[in-house]
């Protein structure tokens, strides 16, 4: 009786919450509610006595995967006017795609029946009511499909390596700290002295402190950030000329210094 | 009296809520206490008093700071969105709380002893990071929304390696009820022979609570105060509290997965007459007072050192060990279970 009630509470906000994700104006409250279904959905599980399923759906999709969807709609750009034109514009061709669902989806549960072949997967029911189902899980994943448990994970690995390889770019301007060139770094090879004139300011240095080459990155060649940099910083630590002008120097100060 | 409590059905779920406030209550009051041991903490480590105006060195402090959060104005931001605003909060609270419902407190002392308790504790503390998110969102700031972008990439960073170390705990267990666990560790604590996992657990737990040196979501230096920085009164009261909650969480899970939980450190005479739930709260006390430590100590990481030492370092690291600890437990034949 209990059960029934909060199965069917569930299944209730499941069902809404589900259509809210398609009706909701604001895409931040459609995945909202998405996450809302996931949430459940894992109820769901719960009540069917699948309890690691149920926490593998919260910590995977609702702890990393809508993390990560909200992440990306919350800094969307949505303009609301545009995406109303829209809907009469894409209306048709989406009724087409649901209706052939429906159909679908209608023709698989009418021709509904349980496969004649079912003692022969006995098997994959927990041995005794002490094992519990995520040893059970595990029992059957790490056996008779240890193959298809195997592919899937590579099949992951490929999309994930894939999306890597398509979005890491080196950028010529972009700077990356490289902790073992800062710790080599000694003042002898990165200080130098000079002597302004007083009065005359930095006008004298070229209008710099630090000569051209350490501004304008990406255009001179051999300078910080570039390929050629990096190239020559595997040979030889290249010379990046920081330069530290005392107050007054170049009048008393540059025997001190 | 005890057939009433178990045997039916009123008296089973007044059985529920009598549990649940015996765990609450005590909780929510380290929680208060939690904020003035902190300042008085750090203020000991930095040569200073703390707050020692209320009451005899400063112990209603907490009061005060309480009925302060209470009777000020919550201030609603325009272009707000009201409903989602006042959410987050009551979220990132209520989620901290929830999660004390499968810590167990002695042998079988948890108000749900379930057989998928570290998961349950690890989704919710993957949860925790809409609160942070929503709150960023709907405040319509920008360095609210700023703070929250930060925690959700730094939050769902180093939830990998802190799966990856409990997957590392769970092969020398072989159950995920916590309650195995904590006896598991009858012989030896977890934290001395995986010491380095231990420390990664630490460290990653410091980072998941937004907590110093990993406490960039808040970045008062360059974002004024972060995600919570559109929040007043009672809610900013409960983003804080949840924050401590969160810690007090933190080192429970330390405490149950590498300290031995609620067993005493040797199973012999004057340590075996402390009872159970006194070490389990010690050991947490323990953590606490190093995550305080830690936040004296330590400067602030920069963004991408934070994102460096999650993906780079730590990931890599709790991998190898987790391959490393399967290996050595296969081959000595120590790999609970066996075959089913």
């Amino acid at each position: 009786m209990m059960t029934q009630i909060v199965f069917y509470v569930f299944a209730a906000v499941l069902v809404l919450s589900a259509t809210m994700v398609v009706c909701a104006r604001n895409p931040v409250h459609s995945v909202l509610f998405l996450i809302l279904a996931f949430f459940n959905a894992a109820g769901l599980f719960l009540i069917a006595g699948a309890e690691f399923l149920a926490m593998t759906l919260v910590i995977v999709y609702v702890g990393a995967v809508a993390v990560l969807f909200l992440f990306v709609v919350m800094m969307l750009d949505v303009n609301f006017a545009q995406m109303r034109e829209g809907v009469q514009r894409y209306a048709p061709i989406g009724g087409v795609v649901g209706g052939v669902l429906l159909v679908e989806l209608i023709m698989a549960f009418t021709h509904w029946r349980v496969a004649s072949n079912i003692g022969q997967i006995r098997h994959l029911v927990p041995s005794s009511p002490e094992r519990t189902n995520t040893a059970a899980l595990g029992d059957v994943l790490y056996t008779h499909y240890i193959f298809l448990f195997q592919s899937c994970a590579l099949v992951l690995l490929v999309a994930m390596i894939g999306a890597i390889v398509l979005t890491l770019r080196d950028r010529p301007t972009g700077r990356r700290q490289d902790i073992d060139r800062q710790h080599d770094r000694t003042p002898a090879d990165s200080l130098e002295m000079l002597q302004v004139p007083l009065g005359a300011g930095v006008a004298a240095q070229g209008g710099f402190l630090r000569p051209h080459t350490s501004y304008d990155v990406a255009s001179v060649p051999g300078s910080y950030g570039t390929e050629a940099w990096r190239e020559q910083g595997e040979e030889e630590e290249t010379q990046t000329a920081l330069v530290i002008i005392p107050p007054a120097a170049g009048t008393k100060g540059q025997d001190d210094a | 009296m005890a057939d009433f409590f178990f045997h039916t059905t009123p008296g089973q779920l007044l059985l529920i809520v009598l549990e649940t406030l015996a765990v609450l209550v005590p909780l929510l009051l380290g929680v208060a206490y939690l904020t003035l041991a902190e300042r008085k903490v750090m203020a000991a480590m930095q040569l200073r008093k703390g707050p020692n105006v209320n009451g005899p060195f400063g112990v209603l402090q907490a009061f005060a700071d309480a009925i302060k959060m209470l009777t000020k104005e919550t201030v609603i931001p325009s272009g707000a969105n009201r409903m989602l605003f006042l959410f987050a909060p009551f979220l990132t609270f209520s989620l901290a709380m929830v999660a004390w419902a499968v810590i167990p407190t002695g042998n079988g002392l948890a108000i749900a002893n379930i057989n998928v308790g570290v998961l349950y504790l690890l989704a919710i503390s993957s949860l925790g990071v809409y609160g942070i998110l929503i709150a960023g969102w709907a405040s319509n700031s920008k360095y609210a929304f700023l703070g929250g972008l930060r925690s959700a990439a730094q939050m769902v960073s180093y939830e990998v390696s802190i799966g990856l170390v409990i997957v590392s705990v769970l092969l020398a267990v072989g159950s995920l009820n916590l309650n195995d666990i904590v006896l598991a560790q009858r012989n030896v604590w977890f934290c001395l022979p995986m010491f380095p996992m231990f420390i990664v657990f630490f460290i990653s737990a410091l980072a998941e609570t937004n907590r110093a040196p990993f406490d960039l979501p808040e970045g008062e230096s360059e974002l004024v105060a972060g995600f919570f920085v559109e929040y007043s009164a009672l809610a900013f009261g409960l983003f804080f509290l949840g924050e401590y909650a969160n810690m007090f969480l933190m080192s429970g899970m330390v405490s149950i997965l590498f300290l031995g939980g609620w067993l005493p450190p040797l199973g012999i005479a004057p340590f075996t007459w402390i009872p159970g739930p006194l070490w389990l709260i010690a050991k947490i006390l323990f953590c606490l007072f190093v995550f305080i430590w830690v936040r004296a100590t330590f400067p602030r990481y920069r963004y991408d050192q934070l994102m460096r030492l999650g993906w780079k370092v730590f990931l890599p690291f709790s991998l190898a060990w987790m391959v490393l600890s399967a290996g050595f437990l296969m081959v000595t034949g120590l790999l609970p279970g066996g075959a089913g």
